[in-house]
C-alpha cells in the first residue's frame, strides 16, 4: 500500500501551508500516523524514542494535559491523543499517570459533562475523549461515571442518533463519540440498536462510500464514525462491506499514496488514518484488526485490558 | 482537508504558496510568543487576529485573546469601552467564520463572550449573523446549535421556534436539521403540556400530514422519512408497558417431576400436563414474566406472590438480559420447591399479581398500569429422587431435523392467550393508534413512486405496527395477513435496495418469527414432544430452514426445552436468555461468531446440551458483541480468576477471553464445536474441560 510512503514523508515535511494551518494538532497528526503505521505491521519504520520524547515536549506538568504542539495550551483533544501514541509503543510508564488522570477527571462538570479545557467548552466529544483517557489509564474510577452516562443520554436523539449537546442534531462522529463513551462504560443498554443501526446503515451511499448525516455527501472519514459505531452495537452486517472497501481503495492516491475524502481529492494523513482504519474493521488482509472503541489496534487494547497488572 | 482536488503542484504556483505559508508561519509564532509572555497590547492583538482570519482553528490563539479581554477588560470602567472591547471580539468571529463556518473554536468564542454577561446582547445582530449563515449552508449544525443556545439565552418560547423550523422546512423539505430541531422542540412542548400541546393525538396528527406533504414532494430525500418514522414509533406503541406473558402462563395445571419416569405416573390427573423440570433437582421453579418493553423494578412488593406453598421472604426477581442494565424485557424469580414435604398428590396453586405500580417502570419512565392476576397449579412428582446432573442425560443426544416430527404428540402446555390482559384505557388508546395506521396505510399504498425503498419500508413498518395493535385484540387472522404482507415488502426490498439486504433480512426473519408462532394451529406443526431414550420426555420446538437471521417473539417460546434451530443464517441468538426450561439447544450450521454472541445462554441454568458446529467461531477477528456484553474492555467485568486459572494452563487470555467468559457460566454436559475455526486451535478443548468440568461429551466423544 502506497500509505506508507506517504506517512513516511509526511513526517519529514512540516513546511508547507497544508502542514502549518495543522501545526496545532500535530499531535492529533502523531496519532493519526503512527496507528496507520501499526495497523500495518510497520510501526518499527519509526524511532519510538525520538516519536516519545517530541510527545512529551508537549506535556504540560503544572497542568497534566497536553497541548497540540509544543508551545500550544492543554485540550484534552491532544490528552488523548498522547495518551494513545504511549499506548501503542507500550510506553504509559512515562507519564505521571495520577496528575494527567487528575487533568481530564477534573473537567468533569456538575451536569456529568465535561470541558475540553480550562474555557469551559462543552460537548460530548470531550465526555468520550476524557472517559477514553481515563480507562486506558486504569483510572475510570476518577470520574462520577453515573452522571457521565447521564449527560450522554440526555444527548440522545428521536432518531436514535446522538448530538454534541442536549438538542444538537445527530451526527455520525459525534454518535461515535457517544456509543464509545457508552461501550467503554458498559452502558450500551441505553441505545436503541435498531433505531441507531438503521439511521447508521442509512448512511451508506449509492457508490459505497458513507456519510455522516442524512443527505451528506459520502466522505472517507465516515468509514470510521460509522462502521466502528455499527460494530459496537453488532449492526455492522447491515451494510455492504465490499461496496464500501471499493470507495475507500478508489480515494487512494496511487502515485504518491495516500488517501483523501472523495476519489481523485486531495490526501491528506487524518483521511489515511480513516482509510485504513475502516479497512481494518472490514477485516481487510493485511491490516490489522482495531478495537471499535479505543480506536487502537486490537492486540493494543487486549494488552492494556487483559494483561495482569500488579 | 475536505474537498481539495488532488492536482500535481504547478511550479508557478509554488512561489505563492511559499509566501503564503511563510506569513502564516511568521504569524503563528508571534502569536504563540506573545502569549508565552502574557503581551496583550493592541499591536499583538492586532496579529492574532490576522492569524484567526487566516486559521480559525489555531485553538491557542482564541484562548490568547480571551485572557487578554479578561486582562484589558480590568483597566476599562465605562460601559461604552467595554462594548467596543466586545464588539471587536465579535468581529474577529465573524471574519473566522467567513473562512470557516464550521469553526468550533470561532463559536466558541461567540458563546463564551454572550456568557460573560458583561453588556446587553444585540440580539437582532445574531440572529442575522444566523440567517445569513443558515442561508448559505441551511445544515450547518454548528448554526443550529447557536440558534438553540440564543433561544435559551434570551428565552424565546419553544413554540416561537417551532415556527421557525416549519418555515425553513417549507424553504426546502430536505432540511434535516429542521426536521431534527422540530422533533426535539415538540417532545418538549408535549412534556410540559403546553397551551395548544395538550392532545398529543391532535399534534400527531397534524404533523403525519405536514410529513407526508414532504414525502409525496421528493420520496427519494431521507429527512422526511426520518421523522416520518419517529412519529409512527410515537403513534405505534403503547405509552405504558404491560406484561404479555408468563411461564406458567394463566390457569396452567402442571404435573413437575425431575427425572425421567414422569409420563410414567399413572396417578396424574388427566387435567394436568407432565412437564420434567430439570431445574427441580435444584430445588428451585423458575416463574417468567415477560413485558412488551424493558422494564425494571420488580420487587416482591410490586409482582405479589400468594401461594398455599410457603413462598417465603427470599424472593429475587432478576432481569434477564445480556446487558448490564437493569431493565429488561424478561424477568424470573425461583420459587424454592426443596425444602417441601410432598405426598404424592398434593396440588400447590400459586397466585400472581401485578397491581398499578409506580415501580414498574420503562426506560422512557412510564410506570406500569395495566393490573394483572393469574394463577397456576402444580403437583410435584418425584422430586425427591435426586440424581447427579450428568445421569439425566446417559447418552449423548443427536439431532436430525431432516426427520419430521411425530405428529400425535404435542406439548399440551402452551396456551395461545398466555394472559387476558382486558383494560379499557389500552383499548380506548389502540383505537386512534389503528385508526392512525389505517389512514397512513391507505395514503402509502396510493403513493405513486412504485419503486421509492423509503415508501415500500415505511409501508412494511406500518403494517407491522398494525400487526402489533392485533396482537392486543384477538384477532389473529388480521394479523398473520399483515405480516404476509409486509414479509413480501422485505423480499421486494432485498432486491431493489442489495447494500442494505441483510437489514431486511433481519426484519424478515423477525416476521417470520412472528407469523410461524402466532397462532396455534400453525405454530404446531414446528412443536412436538421428544421422547429419546433414557431421556425425560422434552417439549420441541424445532425451526430448521427458514433463513432466520435473528430471534424474536420469544415470548411464545418460554415453554420450550428442546430448541433446533439448525441450518438457518442466526448470528445472534439474543432473546433466548427467555427460555428459563431449555435443557437442549442446536445452532449448528449458523453464523454465529464469537462466544460473546452466546451470552444469553449463560443466563439459562438449566442448559445441558449445546450444539455449535458449523458456524464462525474463531474465524472473524473483528468481534461485533465485544461491548454488548459485560467484558473487561467495558468495565463490567474484572480479569476474573478463570483468567487466571487459564494462565496456569498456558491458555493465551488475550486470544481466548470470550472463551473464558462463556465457559465459565454454563454447567453443560454435552457441546459440539466442529466446523467452527476455533475447533483446531491448540488448547480449546484443554479450555472448555477446565472450566466446564461437568462436560461429558464433546464433539460426540465422551470426554473421560
Amino acid at each position: 500500500m502506497g500509505c506508507l510512503r506517504f506517512l513516511l514523508l509526511l513526517m519529514q515535511k512540516k513546511d508547507s501551508f497544508e502542514s502549518l494551518v495543522m501545526e496545532h494538532i500535530r499531535l492529533n497528526g502523531a496519532y493519526w500516523g503512527l496507528t496507520t503505521l501499526d495497523l500495518l505491521h510497520k510501526l518499527d519504520a519509526v524511532d519510538a524514542d525520538e516519536v516519545i520524547q517530541w510527545i512529551m515536549s508537549c506535556y504540560h506538568p503544572e497542568s497534566g494535559g497536553f497541548g497540540g504542539n509544543v508551545g500550544h495550551d492543554p485540550h484534552v483533544l491532544y490528552t488523548l491523543s498522547a495518551v494513545q501514541v504511549l499506548c501503542l509503543f507500550d510506553r504509559l510508564d512515562v507519564l505521571d499517570v495520577d496528575k494527567v488522570a487528575d487533568y481530564v477527571s477534573g473537567l468533569q462538570n456538575e451536569d456529568g459533562s465535561f470541558s475540553g479545557d480550562i474555557w469551559g467548552e462543552v460537548d460530548t466529544r470531550f465526555s468520550y475523549i476524557v472517559i477514553c483517557t481515563l480507562a486506558l489509564l486504569h483510572h475510570l474510577h476518577k470520574i462520577n461515571v453515573q452522571k457521565a452516562v447521564d449527560y450522554i443520554v440526555s444527548c440522545k436523539n428521536l432518531d436514535g442518533g446522538f448530538g454534541a449537546m442536549p438538542g444538537g442534531e445527530s451526527h455520525a462522529g459525534q454518535i461515535f463519540c457517544c456509543v464509545g463513551a457508552l461501550a467503554i462504560t458498559g452502558s450500551l443498554h441505553h441505545i436503541d440498536r435498531d433505531l441507531l443501526g438503521w439511521w447508521l446503515c442509512e448512511r451508506q451511499c449509492k457508490e459505497g462510500g458513507l456519510n455522516g448525516r442524512p443527505e451528506k455527501l459520502a466522505d472517507v472519514c465516515y468509514s470510521w464514525w460509522v462502521l466502528s459505531s455499527l460494530i459496537m452495537i453488532d449492526r455492522v452486517h447491515w451494510i455492504d462491506k465490499d461496496k464500501l472497501a471499493k470507495f475507500i481503495l478508489n480515494c487512494q492516491d496511487k502515485e504518491n499514496g495516500g488517501i483523501s475524502d472523495r476519489p481523485d481529492n486531495a490526501v491528506d494523513i487524518y483521511h489515511t488514518y480513516f482509510g485504513v482504519a475502516g479497512l481494518s474493521l472490514m477485516e481487510y488482509p493485511g491490516v490489522k484488526p482495531m478495537d471499535p472503541a479505543y480506536a487502537l489496534p486490537l492486540d493494543v487494547v487486549n494488552r492494556i485490558f487483559l494483561r495482569k497488572r500488579d | 482537508m475536505h474537498g481539495r482536488p488532488r492536482r500535481p503542484d504547478k511550479p508557478e504556483d509554488a512561489a505563492a504558496a511559499d509566501a503564503k505559508a511563510a506569513k502564516l508561519r511568521d504569524l503563528q509564532t508571534q502569536v504563540l510568543r506573545n502569549h508565552h509572555s502574557r503581551t496583550y497590547s493592541k499591536e499583538a492583538l492586532g496579529l492574532s487576529f490576522k492569524l484567526l482570519e487566516l486559521n480559525p482553528e489555531a485553538y491557542t490563539a482564541w484562548n490568547y485573546r480571551k485572557l487578554a479581554f479578561q486582562h484589558n477588560l480590568g483597566e476599562l470602567s465605562e460601559l461604552e469601552a467595554i462594548k467596543s472591547s466586545i464588539d471587536d471580539e465579535l468581529r474577529v468571529v465573524e471574519l473566522a467564520l467567513r473562512q470557516n463556518p464550521k469553526s468550533y473554536g470561532a463559536w466558541y468564542h461567540r458563546k463564551w463572550l454572550l456568557n460573560q454577561k458583561l453588556a446587553p446582547v444585540d440580539f437582532k445582530r445574531e440572529f442575522g449573523l444566523l440567517d445569513k449563515l443558515l442561508k448559505v449552508d441551511a445544515r450547518n449544525f454548528h448554526g443550529w446549535n447557536y440558534r438553540r443556545f440564543l433561544a435559551k439565552f434570551m428565552g424565546v418560547p419553544e413554540e416561537e421556534e417551532l415556527k421557525y423550523t416549519k418555515d425553513k422546512i417549507s424553504d426546502n423539505f430536505s432540511n434535516y436539521s429542521a426536521w431534527h430541531n422540530r422533533s426535539i422542540l415538540l417532545s418538549n412542548l408535549l412534556t410540559q403540556q403546553r397551551k395548544g400541546f395538550e392532545s398529543k393525538q391532535k399534534i400527531f396528527s397534524e404533523e403525519f400530514e405536514l410529513v407526508t406533504q414532504a414525502l409525496f414532494t421528493d420520496p427519494s430525500d431521507q429527512s422526511g422519512w426520518f421523522y416520518h418514522l419517529w412519529l409512527l414509533a410515537q403513534t405505534s406503541s403503547p405509552e405504558n408497558p404491560q406484561l404479555i406473558a408468563s411461564w406458567p402462563s394463566n390457569g396452567a395445571k402442571l404435573s413437575l417431576s425431575s427425572v425421567r419416569e414422569a409420563n410414567d405416573k399413572q396417578n396424574t390427573p388427566s387435567s394436568f400436563s407432565s412437564i420434567c423440570c430439570y431445574s427441580l433437582k435444584e430445588g428451585i421453579l423458575p416463574i417468567v414474566l415477560f413485558f412488551n418493553e424493558p422494564v425494571k423494578g420488580l420487587t416482591p412488593s410490586s409482582v405479589s406472590l400468594n401461594s398455599d406453598l410457603v413462598v417465603g421472604k427470599n424472593i429475587q426477581w432478576r432481569p434477564l438480559s445480556v446487558t448490564d442494565s437493569g431493565h429488561s424485557y424478561c424477568w424470573v424469580t425461583y420459587l424454592e420447591v426443596s425444602n417441601l414435604e410432598y405426598c404424592s398428590s398434593q396440588q400447590f396453586s400459586v397466585e400472581a399479581s401485578i397491581p398499578n405500580t409506580d415501580d414498574i417502570v420503562s426506560r422512557s419512565g412510564s410506570s406500569y398500569n395495566c393490573p394483572v392476576h393469574f394463577t397456576f397449579t402444580f403437583e410435584p412428582n418425584n422430586i425427591d429422587s435426586i440424581t447427579e446432573d450428568t445421569d439425566l442425560i446417559h447418552d449423548p443426544i443427536s439431532w436430525d431435523c431432516s426427520e419430521p416430527l411425530p405428529s400425535h404428540v404435542k406439548p399440551s402446555c402452551i396456551h395461545s392467550d398466555q394472559l387476558k390482559i382486558t383494560n379499557a384505557l389500552i383499548q380506548e388508546e389502540s383505537k386512534w393508534h389503528l385508526e392512525r395506521l389505517s389512514d397512513e396505510l391507505d395514503l402509502f399504498r396510493e403513493l405513486p413512486d412504485d419503486n421509492s425503498k423509503f415508501a415500500k419500508l415505511t409501508l412494511a413498518r406500518l403494517l407491522l405496527a398494525c400487526a402489533a395493535i392485533k396482537s392486543r385484540g384477538s384477532s389473529l387472522i388480521e394479523r398473520r395477513g399483515y405480516c404476509e404482507e409486509a414479509l413480501g415488502l422485505f423480499n421486494d426490498l432485498i432486491y431493489l435496495d442489495p447494500s442494505h439486504k441483510r437489514y431486511y433480512e433481519d426484519e424478515r426473519s423477525l416476521v417470520l418469527m412472528d407469523q410461524l408462532t402466532c397462532n396455534m394451529e400453525s405454530f404446531m406443526k414446528y412443536c412436538s414432544v421428544q421422547v429419546l431414550p433414557n431421556l425425560a420426555p422434552l417439549n420441541h420446538v424445532q425451526l430448521c430452514r427458514l433463513s432466520l437471521t435473528c430471534i424474536g417473539f420469544v415470548e411464545r417460546l418460554l415453554w420450550v426445552q428442546m430448541l433446533d434451530l439448525s441450518h438457518n443464517n442466526l448470528r445472534s441468538i439474543e432473546g433466548l436468555e427467555a427460555l428459563q426450561h431449555l435443557v437442549c439447544l442446536n445452532v449448528s450450521n449458523n453464523q454465529i461468531s464469537s462466544f460473546t454472541a452466546l451470552k444469553p445462554l449463560t443466563e439459562i441454568l438449566s442448559l445441558k446440551v449445546l450444539d455449535l458446529s458449523f458456524n464462525e467461531i474463531g474465524t472473524h477477528p473483528i468481534n461485533t458483541t465485544r461491548y454488548i456484553c459485560p467484558t473487561p474492555f467495558s468495565h463490567k467485568v474484572e480479569a476474573c480468576e478463570a483468567f487466571e486459572e487459564c494462565q496456569k494452563k498456558n491458555i493465551n487470555v488475550e486470544e481466548f477471553w470470550d472463551a473464558i467468559l462463556f465457559f465459565k457460566h454454563v454447567n453443560l454436559v454435552q457441546l459440539g464445536f466442529e466446523g467452527n475455526a476455533i475447533a483446531n486451535k491448540e488448547n480449546f478443548r484443554t479450555l472448555v474441560v477446565t472450566l466446564n468440568p461437568s462436560i461429558k461429551w464433546l464433539d460426540g466423544a465422551c470426554v473421560h
